[in-house]
């Protein structure tokens, strides 16, 4: 007989491994179905192995400006093994973390790749088991190349952020293959350790999907570092040889020719569906892809759940997340508050930070929503002057008849901290008043939300 | 110096009280924020609190009675103090929020020689206090919303924005959508095709709390039938030619489209319009509006109600093009994607309830407009025609009037145009 559990999650990454710990809470005896390393690609091989390179990055970016602030740190060396190394046990320590919060939650993890069947069964290898309750489906997403034109991962010249996050030296060239947020924090990293680094964005600009204002600061900030981008660019042809790849870019109306040591494949992910039973199991998936879910992230399959990156956009671990503590209240028989997706925050962690929750100015436009802009810019606010961070500027976006938030966007440093106050705004309906109205301690890169918000109104204060 | 104690507006709505229960009696010593009696408002029982210390003298209200907004009940007065002579002229209480300040916690005002701390105020707002988002208050202000007839969905049962959204559907992604006073501009009534389904294994009853769309209609509607002067007219119409008409302009349509009857009738209805504008006409106070625009109000039922897109110059437009646009503001009822301005400004209305099997009904009339035609089913019926008694297919529309506006005759000459237009849809051409 099938080992029995109230809930089987087939992944676990951080929708599966939070969607667990919050079954176990409820009472629900549960087994997490990993074949690869608890945490997934966010603690593995995403966020969190990132986060530590784009420090190091940032402590070279600091150190080779420091002498201006009366600390001569002298030549500056980097050396992009010991800060990947670094960046290795981080991720360790974090996986084992998650195993660590399994076992304290007493979670049966089995290793190996689970298979659905019908009957709410999965079967891993020659073992099969069966949930009372619900499986749910959160196996997340990888990166993927584009064959089509050449430029197949071929782990050597041409790459993902997978085998970027293992080199042990940084490229002297690497083209970047598109510039959301992965291709620009792999940008920032690679040139913190002294790659020449050129970023290629087939959309018009840069960030594609924050606000426009966002781009521009992002593509002037990178020009000056160096960095070149090449926005509304195509790629017609990548030809990748034994140490170099020859990419053929039309942009402006003219082709050029890149000759770069590596490329790294930073455009879109694809979900992992494939092999899973899915079809098997009348678990139907989009045209474009995820599996398809109800409003209560139930498939088209009673019984079988789907969360995270496989259930659709937007495809960031904060979003698996809280739908992993959802699906879970729902199979409970609970009413967890309903999922605002429209109010999940989006970061880039690139230098200057890129924040954002809600609408952008163009998507206001677009929506023929009557709205007011409130800007302020960094350089106006004392904290970023000290620490020299007067890079970018908060933007509110408010609608001009109740004052609503409609969409905040925040460049500059630690952006993706100063956000939050706006999500939690958002979330409970905060309008920019109530915002403006919490004093803001001074002096504080935050004090830059307050104003913005007071410039929403017509009367800000330090500008 | 003694407080007196009022009979406080514990709604917004509330002008008198009934004093359900004292709990403290005359003599005993009460403390600020304890309950002095139950009070019956228009809406529900609530507490009237304490807002002094001290002793509860000169009852004034015994239980059961129930006495306006502002009249004093009673008296705190210190231990000892003379009350012999307190002013008995009742004192108006500034309702704790006001009307259009719901939302808002509303500061107790009381004209009473009471030095009102903090600390009072607030335990007083707390019987009237509604948890709502700021952006919900506002939005409530600006559309004459009262927060506490709102069931909000929130966190504790905060009011959002979305439980004053008319749009009730859950779906991932942005949703934006108007406000409740935009919500139902005009409405009329059909039975609402969605009711709340009460489990087998409930209760004997259910009660729904209304949603703003259904409290809309409802004051909607008491400003039509009440007020209005109505009067009804019937014809029944033959609809053989219109039929074939029909059925030889879909033949030739093809692909490119198909006619329905409705189209059929709201063409021939903003035709005949234009020949009598006494029927076209807009009831405003003290003058009456004749249009020279034709524009067709179209009952839709949606989920939980009904709204009423416009067909704008009806009268002008071909049976193709309105057979599309009402397909498209329909779909965009459904889905609750209407713009203010897709559903007000329409100078009379066409509500068609044939697909239900109604034979006959009467509509109510959306003010200002003068009137209205319910459209009943087409069925065959055997008719003398030609002295022979042979089934013909047939229709019954019923025109409400507001007598105001309209006179029999005159409403009777218009339905007799739409008739023969129908029997005779050639004599839309002429």
């Amino acid at each position: 007989m099938a080992s029995q559990f109230d809930v089987i999650i087939l992944g676990g990454g951080p929708a599966g491994y939070v969607a667990a710990i919050r079954a176990a809470q409820l009472g629900l005896s549960t087994a997490v179905v990993e074949k690869d390393k608890l945490g997934g690609v966010c603690v593995n091989i995403g966020c969190i192995p990132t986060k530590a390179l784009l420090h190091s990055a940032y402590i070279a970016k600091l150190l080779r400006e420091a002498k201006e602030f009366g600390v001569d740190a002298g030549l500056v060396k980097t050396d992009y093994g010991v800060a990947m190394q670094r960046s290795r046990r981080v991720s360790d320590q974090n996986s084992k973390g998650v195993e660590f919060l399994m076992k304290k939650n007493k979670i049966t993890v089995v290793k190996g790749s689970g298979v659905l069947q019908p009957g709410r069964k999965v079967k891993v290898g020659s073992d099969s088991y069966e949930a009372r309750k619900a499986v749910i489906i959160a196996t997340g997403s990888r990166v993927k190349g584009l064959p089509q034109i050449g430029l197949e991962i071929n782990k050597t010249t041409v790459i993902s952020s997978d085998e970027a996050l293992f080199l042990e030296k940084a490229p002297a060239t690497l083209a970047i293959i598109g510039a959301g947020a992965v291709g620009m924090e792999f940008a920032d990293i690679f040139s913190a350790f002294g790659t020449t680094v050129t970023l290629i964005e087939a959309l018009p600009r840069i960030l594609p999907l924050e606000d426009a204002e966002a781009s521009e600061a992002l593509a002037k900030s990178y020009k000056k570092r160096g960095i070149e981008v090449i926005a509304g660019a195509k790629v017609k042809k990548g030809t990748p040889a034994k140490d170099k790849v020859t990419l053929e870019v039309e942009a402006n109306g003219a082709t050029r020719k890149i000759e770069v040591a590596a490329v790294l494949m930073a455009a879109g992910r694809a979900v992992n569906t494939e092999n899973i039973g899915l079809a098997e199991c009348g678990v139907q998936v989009s045209e474009r892809g995820f599996i398809k879910v109800d409003p209560g992230l139930q498939t088209t399959a009673p019984g079988y759940y789907a969360i995270g990156d496989v259930a659709g956009p937007p495809m960031l671990a904060h979003k698996g997340m809280r739908e992993g503590v959802n699906v879970t209240e729902l199979v409970a028989g609970k009413k967890p508050h309903a999922i605002r997706y429209d109010n999940v925050p989006s970061v880039t962690y690139c230098h200057p930070e890129v924040a954002s929750i809600g609408l952008t100015e163009d998507q206001c436009k677009e929506r023929k929503l009557e709205y007011v802009a409130g800007r302020f810019p960094f350089s106006a606010n004392g904290r970023a002057r000290g620490t020299g961070e007067t890079e970018g500027f908060v933007k509110i976006l408010r609608d001009k008849k109740y004052g609503e938030i409609l969409g905040a966007h925040i460049v500059g440093g630690h952006a993706s901290e100063i956000i939050h106050e706006l999500a939690v705004a958002r979330e409970n309906e905060y309008t920019v008043e109530e915002v403006e109205l919490a004093i803001h301690a001074h002096p504080t890169m935050s004090e830059a939300v307050a104003q913005a918000a007071l410039d929403s109104l017509g009367r800000v204060v330090d500008m | 110096m003694a407080a007196k104690v009022f009979m406080e507006a514990l709604s917004p709505t509330m002008e008198e009280g009934r004093l359900v229960k004292w709990h403290k009696q005359e003599g005993d010593a009460v403390k600020v924020g304890e309950t002095l009696a139950e009070v019956e408002t228009d809406k529900a029982v609530m507490d009237l609190i304490a807002r002094a210390d001290g002793v509860l003298r000169q009852v004034a209200v015994t239980d059961g009675q129930t006495v306006p907004v502002g009249s004093v009940v009673a008296v705190i007065a210190a231990p000892g103090e003379d009350v012999s002579s307190p002013v008995t002229t009742p004192a108006a209480v500034t309702s704790v929020s006001g009307k259009r300040e719901t939302g808002n916690v509303g500061l107790a005002t009381t004209a009473a020689p009471v030095a009102v701390s903090p600390a009072q105020v607030v335990s007083g707002a707390d019987a009237t206090h509604v948890k709502a988002s700021p952006l919900a208050k506002r939005m409530a202000k600006e559309a004459g919303v009262d927060l506490k007839l709102v069931t909000g969905s929130g966190p504790g049962g905060r009011v959002v924005r979305r439980d004053l959204e008319t749009a009730g559907r859950v779906e991932k992604g942005e949703v934006r959508s108007v406000a409740a006073s935009a919500a139902v501009q005009r409405s009329e009534p059909l039975p609402s095709p969605v009711s709340p389904v009460a489990a087998r294994s409930g209760g004997a009853y259910e009660d729904v709390p209304l949603t703003q769309i259904r409290k809309t209609i409802a004051k909607r509607l008491a400003t039509s039938l009440g007020p209005i002067p109505h009067f009804f007219l019937t014809t029944e119409v033959d609809m053989e030619r219109a039929a074939e008409a029909r059925d030889a302009l879909n033949r030739q349509l093809g692909d490119r489209g198909k006619v329905s009857f409705n189209d059929i009738i709201v063409k021939a209805t903003a035709l005949a319009l234009t020949k009598h504008r006494a029927c076209n006409a807009w009831f405003q106070e003290d003058h009456i509006r004749y249009w020279n625009e034709v524009h067709l109000g179209m009952a839709v039922a949606v989920e939980d109600g009904l709204i009423t897109p416009v067909i704008r110059n009806a009268d002008l437009k071909p049976l193709l093009e309105i057979g599309q646009e009402a397909k498209q503001l329909a779909d965009k009822a459904r889905s609750r994607r209407l713009q203010p301005s897709e559903y007000t400004g329409a100078t009379f209305s066409v509500s068609n309830l044939g697909m239900f099997d109604i034979d006959q009904f009467t509509a109510v009339i959306n003010p200002p407009e003068a009137g209205i035609i319910a459209v009943g089913s087409i069925a065959p019926k055997p008719v003398v025609w030609d002295g022979q008694v042979v089934p013909r297919r047939r229709m019954r529309i019923t025109m409400s009037c507001d007598h105001r506006v309209i006179d029999g005759a005159t409403g009777a000459a218009f339905l007799r145009t739409l008739k023969e237009m129908l029997e005779n849809p050639l004599a839309m051409l002429l």
